[in-house]
C-alpha cells in the first residue's frame, strides 16, 4: 500500500485518483437549481446580507436579476462592487458574512445560498469571454501597485476603469497573489485563479511587472518618483515563530510555503507527503494544508490547537469539511517541542486552560507522531521593504480610504491595519483605495 | 366524520368535488381513474355534433409561474372534444353504469339553433347522465363560430337555449357563465328565466399569457402566431369567488343552485366557495398540474376542518358567508384597527418597511439595529404590511376598543356602527335618525 509508505513520500495515492482529488468543492449549481435557489430571496430592504459583504455587492438586487432570467446582468451588479466576485464565490466563508445574515438563516436556519447564485451568476458572464467594462478616456496619470494579490488588482482595475495607467509590481512569478498561490486548490479548481486575472486585465490599462520586489529592485521612493500615486497591496510575507524547540527539524515546514507548492505542482503525485501530519494552528490554512494533506493520502492528519473550538479563526463549516474528510483536531493544546534526531518524529504538546491572563499550562503532555509538521500560526506583515511606513498593530496604518502615513501612497488587502483577512476585505480596500486615489488625482 | 355527501339539483354525489369539463373528463379512461381516486363527480368534457371538433398540433396551454415554477395561471387555446360523438357517449354511458353513485354531468355545445338541441339532447338522455351542462364560455375558437362565450354574452340567447333544454329533455340543466362579461347577474338571471335548475362559474378568462420576445409571438405559439386563450387557475380564483357572491345576493337569483369553478386547489378554496353559496365546486387546473390524487387532501381536509368547527354537513356551511358580504357604503367606519408587529417572529426583512414607507403612509420605524415598528399615528391600517411579510402572523391587525383615542386622527373610537351613508362628507347621506 502507498498509503503506508513510511516517512515523507510522493505518490501516495494511485495514479488514477490525482485527478479527481481536488476536484470542485461546491460544484456549480445548474440553471434549475439557481432559479430554485433564486426563489427563495425576500429582497428584504436595507439587506442585512448587502452589509455584511466586506464590498458590498446588492445581493438582493443580483438574486433578483437571476429570477428574472439574466444571470449576466447579476454578474454585472457583483462585479460593479466587486470585480473578484468570481473568486469571492469560491472563497468566502458565506456562512459568517452574507449567509450568516440572510434572514432565512434566521426563519429556517438555512440561508437562501448566495454564494453558488454568485457563482452562477459571474461564471455565466466571464463565460462569454469578454471583459464587461470600458475605460474611461486617458486622464495621463500613473499609479504603481506593488503586490498582484486581490487587493492590487482590484485597485488597478478600478483605477484603470477610471482613465489611469497602472503599473502591477510583484515579486513572483505569476499574479494573482495568495489567489494563485494560497488558496486550496479544490476551491479554485481548472486554473480558475490564472483565468480570472487574465479576464480582469482584459480591461486595459493594466500592466503587470512579474519578479520585481519592492525593498529588493526598487524602492519606494523610485516608485512615488516615477508615479503620481502608489498602492501597496503586498500582503503578510513574514511567519510566525512557534518558539518550540527542535522548530528547524527537517520535517517541520511552514504552511504557507507548502500549499504555494502543492498551488504550482503541475504533477501532484511528485509532491511529497508525510504519513503522519500534525499541523498546528486553528485558521483557515491550518484547515487547508490539514485537509489537502490528508486528500493526497496522508494516513493521519491531526490540528492541533491551542484554544478551544469556538476560538478557532476558521469557522465551524470549514472545520465541519475538514473533519468530513477524515481530519482529527485537538484542542487546548500548545507545542512544547518537536522530537527527532535528524528530522521530525513527533510532537510534544501540553494541555492549556485559557485565563483571564491568557495561556496556562497544565502540566500535563502528550506526544503526537508526525513524520510532518505544518505550521499554520499566521503570517505578519514584514515592514522591511518600506521601511518608513507609520504602522498600526504590525500592519501599515491607514485611514477610511486607505491612505497611509506617506502622502500619494496608499495600501490595502492583509498589510493594512483594520478589516479581516479575507480575499474579499483585500478586493474592498482595494477598491475604495483605488477611489481615493482617483479622486486625489483628479483634483490636483 | 362530516357528511360530505352532496344533492346538487337532485345530482347525488359522495362528495362535492367534481372534475370540471376539460381533458381530465375527455374520456373514460381518465373518468374512472379519477373515480378510483375519489372524485365524486365529472362534467364530462364538452360535446358537440359531428362532424367533430379538431385541436391545434402544436402547443395549446400557456402559463403564469409563482416562486419555484408553481402553476398560479393556466391559460389554453383548446376546444370542445375532437372526438366523435358516438364514441363519446358510449363511454359516458358505460362508465355511469360502472359508477352509480358518483355523478355524471354532460357538457354541451351545439350551435344556437333549436334543432341542434333537439338533436342532441336524447342522445345524452340515452346514456343515464345525471345532468347536462351548458357550455356558454369558452372564450377561444368556438366563440368565432357563434357558440360558447359568444351565447354567454348575450343573456337572451342564454334564456332561449336553456329553455329549449328544458323543454325538449328531462334532465336538469345547469348553465355555465363565462366571466368574460361586465356583470354576471344579468346572464346568470337570464339563465333563471330560461328555467335553468342551476348555474356553474366561471369559465376561463379572455387572456394572452405571455409574449416570446425571441419570436414576438404570443404564448402558446403556433408556427409564429398565438390567439387569446381562456385563463384559469389560483389566479382567477378572486373572480370566480365574487361572481359567485354576487349571484348568492342578488335578490333575483338568490337561492339558485351554484357549482362554484376557478382556482380550486385545496380543501379551503373548496370550504370558501361553499361558504359564499356553491353546492358543489369543480376542479380542473389543480387536476391538470397535480393529478386527480389532489382530490384526496381535499376531502380529508374538507372533513376535518368541518369536524373541528362542529359543521354535521355541507348545508351547515353553505351560505355561510353571503350575509356578510355587502357594499362598499355599509362598511363600519368605527371598525379602527392598527398593525402589530410580533418581534419574536420577525426575521428582519424589512418589506413591511419598504412597503409602507415606500407606498403607503410611513407608519412603520426602523431602528439602527432593524427593530421595525408601527407608528400608530401614521397607521390608517391598510393591511398591505400584512400581505407583503413572509411569515404567517408575525404582522396582525389589532382593533382598538371603543372609548380609545386613535392617535392618527386623535378621535375616540365608537362602538356604534357608522358608514358611508350618514357620513358628514357624502353629499348624498341619509340623514340619521
Ligand atoms: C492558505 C491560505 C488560505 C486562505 N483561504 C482563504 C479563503 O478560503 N477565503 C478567503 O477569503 N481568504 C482566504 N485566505 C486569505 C486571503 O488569501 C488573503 O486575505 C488575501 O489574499 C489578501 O490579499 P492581498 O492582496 O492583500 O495579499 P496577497 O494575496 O498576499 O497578495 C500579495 C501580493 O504581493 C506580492 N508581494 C509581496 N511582497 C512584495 C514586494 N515586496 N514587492 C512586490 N510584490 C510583493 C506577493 O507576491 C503577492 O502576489 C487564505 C490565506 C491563506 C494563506
Ligand atoms: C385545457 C382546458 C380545456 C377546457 N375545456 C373546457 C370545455 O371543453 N368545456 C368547458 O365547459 N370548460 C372547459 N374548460 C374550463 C374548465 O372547465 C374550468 O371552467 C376552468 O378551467 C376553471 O377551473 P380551474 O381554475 O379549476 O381550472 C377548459 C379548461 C382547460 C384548462
Ligand atoms: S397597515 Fe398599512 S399604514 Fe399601517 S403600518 Fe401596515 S402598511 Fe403601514
Amino acid at each position: 500500500m502507498r498509503a503506508l509508505t513510511p516517512g515523507i513520500a510522493p505518490s501516495r495515492l494511485e495514479e488514477s485518483a490525482y485527478r479527481a482529488v481536488f476536484a470542485d468543492a461546491h460544484p456549480p449549481m445548474s440553471p434549475h437549481e439557481a432559479l430554485v435557489a433564486a426563489d427563495r430571496c425576500y429582497f428584504c430592504h436595507d439587506a442585512p446580507c448587502v452589509a455584511a459583504c466586506p464590498t458590498a455587492i446588492d445581493i438582493p438586487l443580483f438574486i433578483r436579476q437571476i429570477q428574472a432570467g439574466l444571470p449576466e446582468a447579476a454578474a454585472k451588479t457583483i462585479f460593479d462592487q466587486n470585480i473578484f466576485g468570481g473568486m469571492c464565490a469560491r472563497v468566502c466563508p458565506t456562512e459568517t458574512l452574507c449567509e450568516g445574515a440572510c434572514v432565512r438563516e434566521a426563519a429556517e436556519g438555512a440561508p437562501v445560498q448566495i454564494g453558488l447564485l454568485q457563482r452562477y451568476a459571474t461564471d455565466a458572464l466571464m463565460d462569454r469571454g469578454t471583459h464587461p467594462y470600458r475605460r474611461a478616456p486617458d486622464t495621463g496619470k500613473r499609479v504603481a501597485v506593488v503586490g498582484a494579490g486581490p487587493a492590487g488588482l482590484a485597485c488597478a482595475h478600478r483605477l484603470a476603469v477610471k482613465g489611469h495607467a497602472v503599473t502591477v509590481y510583484d515579486a513572483r512569478p505569476k499574479p494573482g497573489g495568495l489567489n494563485e498561490y494560497g488558496i486550496a486548490a479544490y476551491k479554485t479548481p481548472e486554473d480558475f485563479a490564472a483565468r480570472e486575472v487574465a479576464w480582469i486585465l482584459g480591461v486595459g490599462g493594466v500592466e503587470i511587472v512579474a519578479e520585481r520586489r519592492l525593498g529588493r529592485d526598487m524602492t519606494l521612493d523610485e516608485l512615488r518618483q516615477d508615479h503620481d500615486a502608489v498602492f501597496l497591496g503586498v500582503g503578510l510575507q513574514g511567519v510566525n515563530a512557534l518558539g518550540a524547540k527542535g522548530e528547524v527539524l527537517p520535517g517541520v515546514r511552514d504552511a504557507v510555503d507548502f500549499i504555494a507548492e502543492l498551488r504550482q505542482a503541475d504533477d501532484l503525485a511528485g509532491l511529497p507527503i508525510g504519513r503522519r501530519i500534525v499541523v498546528i494552528g486553528g485558521g483557515m490554512t491550518a484547515i487547508d494544508v490539514a485537509t489537502q494533506t490528508r486528500l493526497l493520502g496522508a494516513e493521519d492528519v491531526t490540528i492541533v490547537y491551542r484554544r478551544g473550538r469556538e476560538r478557532m479563526g476558521a469557522s465551524r463549516h470549514e472545520q465541519e469539511q475538514a473533519a468530513a474528510k477524515g481530519v482529527r483536531f485537538k484542542h487546548n493544546a500548545r507545542p512544547i517541542r518537536v522530537v527527532g534526531d535528524g528530522a521530525a518524529h513527533g510532537v510534544e504538546f501540553e494541555y492549556v486552560e485559557e485565563t483571564a491572563d491568557g495561556l496556562k499550562g497544565l502540566g500535563e503532555t502528550f506526544l503526537l507522531e508526525a513524520d510532518q509538521v505544518f505550521k499554520a500560526i499566521g503570517q505578519c506583515f514584514e515592514p522591511g521593504p518600506a521601511p518608513s511606513l507609520r504602522l498600526n498593530l504590525g500592519k501599515i496604518a491607514v485611514d477610511a480610504e486607505g491612505r497611509t502615513s506617506i502622502p500619494g501612497v496608499w495600501a490595502g488587502g492583509d498589510c493594512a491595519a483594520g478589516g479581516e483577512d479575507l480575499t474579499v476585505t483585500a478586493v474592498a480596500q482595494g477598491r475604495d483605495a483605488a477611489e481615493s486615489i482617483h479622486k486625489t488625482l483628479m483634483e490636483a | 366524520m362530516a357528511d360530505l355527501r352532496t344533492d346538487f339539483v337532485g345530482i347525488t354525489s359522495p362528495n362535492p368535488f367534481w372534475l370540471a369539463s376539460a381533458p381530465p373528463t375527455d374520456k373514460a379512461y381518465n373518468v374512472v381513474r379519477a373515480f378510483k381516486a375519489g372524485w365524486g363527480g365529472v362534467v364530462w368534457k364538452t360535446l358537440g355534433l359531428d362532424p367533430h371538433c379538431v385541436n391545434v398540433n402544436g402547443p395549446r396551454y400557456g402559463v403564469v409561474y409563482g416562486a419555484d415554477r408553481r402553476v398560479l395561471g393556466l391559460n389554453n387555446i383548446e376546444l370542445i372534444t375532437d372526438r366523435p360523438l358516438d364514441v363519446n357517449l358510449r363511454e359516458i354511458k358505460q362508465v355511469k353504469r360502472d359508477w352509480p353513485d358518483r355523478a355524471m354531468v354532460v357538457s354541451l355545445m351545439v350551435p344556437c339553433d333549436e334543432e341542434s338541441w333537439r338533436t342532441i339532447l336524447p342522445l345524452v338522455e340515452e346514456t343515464g347522465a345525471d345532468g347536462i351542462e351548458l357550455n356558454f364560455g369558452c372564450p377561444h375558437g368556438m366563440s368565432e363560430r357563434g357558440m360558447g362565450s359568444a351565447v354567454g354574452q348575450v343573456p337572451e340567447y342564454i334564456e332561449m337555449v336553456t329553455r329549449w333544454c328544458k323543454q325538449h329533455s328531462r334532465m336538469p340543466v345547469i348553465v355555465k357563465l363565462t366571466p368574460n362579461i361586465t356583470d354576471i347577474r344579468y346572464p346568470a338571471r337570464a339563465a333563471k328565466a330560461g328555467g335553468a335548475d342551476a348555474v356553474s362559474l366561471i369559465n376561463t378568462v379572455t387572456s394572452i399569457t405571455s409574449v416570446n420576445l425571441d419570436t414576438f409571438s404570443p404564448e402558446p405559439s403556433i408556427d409564429g402566431k398565438g390567439t387569446h386563450g381562456g385563463y384559469c387557475g389560483p389566479a382567477v380564483k378572486p373572480i370566480a369567488l365574487n361572481m359567485v357572491a354576487q349571484i348568492a345576493r342578488d335578490p333575483e337569483t338568490a337561492g339558485l343552485p351554484i357549482s362554484g369553478i376557478g382556482g380550486v386547489t385545496t380543501w379551503r378554496d373548496a370550504a370558501e366557495f361553499i361558504a359564499l353559496g356553491a353546492g358543489t365546486v369543480q376542479v380542473c387546473t389543480a387536476a391538470m398540474t397535480y393529478g386527480f390524487r389532489v382530490v384526496q387532501e381535499m376531502t380529508a381536509g374538507l372533513s376535518l376542518w368541518m369536524d373541528e368547527q362542529g359543521h354535521p354537513d355541507l348545508a351547515a356551511i353553505r351560505g355561510r358567508a353571503v350575509p356578510n358580504v355587502t357594499d362598499w357604503q355599509r362598511l363600519n367606519l368605527n371598525y379602527v384597527t392598527k398593525a402589530r408587529i410580533d418581534q419574536d417572529l420577525c426575521i428582519k426583512c424589512g418589506r413591511c418597511y419598504a412597503a409602507c414607507e415606500d407606498t403607503s403612509h410611513q407608519a412603520i420605524n426602523m431602528s439602527p439595529d432593524r427593530v421595525f415598528e408601527v407608528i400608530d399615528a401614521e397607521c390608517v391600517a391598510c393591511n398591505l404590511c400584512v400581505d407583503v411579510c413572509p411569515v404567517e402572523n408575525c404582522i396582525t391587525m389589532e382593533r382598538l376598543p371603543a372609548g380609545a383615542v386613535d392617535p392618527r386622527t386623535g378621535l375616540t373610537v365608537s362602538d356604534e356602527h357608522a358608514d358611508w351613508t350618514t357620513h358628514p362628507n357624502n353629499p348624498s347621506r341619509c340623514a340619521a335618525e
